[in-house]
């Protein structure tokens, strides 16, 4: 038989006969499944769209990508004398826009690294600890690797982004990002 | 009158199904955005493409499966 069939009864959502319904529901008789059907069928629409909105997020990233592929590589540019960092000393620097705030540290053997400053997880920025071999971020205690900008520990999940560096007659330059964005 | 071939429980497991399709389709487009901006922010742009591509995939199959159920209400 055809559940379809004009004039059937509603179906309660206790699938009960009719005559054992409250009168309430008599007087207002509801399609229990056909409401079922309805909703659900409502929140297929709900999905969809949900869906798209996650299209949008993956062309909006690609955008984004597109515009930094379209800015071509960063400058070079001159961050420091090399006289000016002692062993264990760090010099805060804007690279490669203005407002990027990177951090270049002279290790107490004498190597340069330079970092962008701003954490990978909610962007505080960082702080060298040269003597610990590490950067540490105070909001929620992450730390980096001052060598290679690894995660040691805490809520980061990426790398410090590294700045590449030249020094040329005493004058240290930075020349691009070797990985992630600042 | 409903001219759909089936009658109404089974259009409520065809629905079923195509929820659960969706569900996991949805989800899966979830795991390709977060995946997609650690890539992106880490500097490798080589997925963007590709997981917006996919994405988009996912859609068009969302919407083909909305369609369908569409069309089996008429």
């Amino acid at each position: 038989m055809n559940d379809d069939a004009p004039g059937r009864a509603a179906t309660a959502p206790d699938g009960g006969p009719d005559d054992a319904q409250p009168a309430w529901r008599r007087d207002f008789p509801i399609d229990s499944l056909e409401d079922d059907y309805r909703s659900r069928r409502d929140f297929t629409k709900l999905l969809t769209l949900t869906s798209l909105a996650f299209v949008a997020g993956q062309t909006w990233i690609a955008l984004l990508a597109a515009r930094r592929r379209a800015r071509g590589a960063p400058p070079r540019l001159a961050i420091a004398r090399l006289d000016e960092l002692s062993p264990g000393g760090a010099k805060v620097f804007a690279y490669p826009a203005a407002g990027d705030a990177c951090v270049l540290v002279r290790m107490r053997t004498g190597e340069l690294v330079a970092y962008g400053q701003k954490c990978t997880h909610l962007s505080c920025p960082v702080i060298p600890r040269p003597d610990e071999g590490r950067f540490r971020c105070p909001c929620h205690e992450g730390s980096f690797d001052l060598r290679t900008g690894r995660v040691i520990s805490g809520p980061p999940r990426r790398s410090l982004p590294r700045v590449t560096l030249d020094v040329v007659d005493g004058t240290i330059y930075a020349t691009g990002l070797a990985e992630g964005i600042v | 009158m409903s001219r759909s071939p089936f009658i109404r429980g089974q259009r409520m497991t065809i629905l079923l199904g195509i929820l659960s399709i969706q569900v996991i389709l949805v989800v899966l487009q979830l795991w390709l955005l977060t995946a997609t901006m650690d890539s992106f922010l880490a500097g490798r742009d080589s997925v963007v493409v590709p997981a917006a591509l996919a994405s988009l995939g996912c859609f068009a199959l969302n919407i083909g499966l909305l369609r369908y159920l569409r069309a089996l209400d008429r």
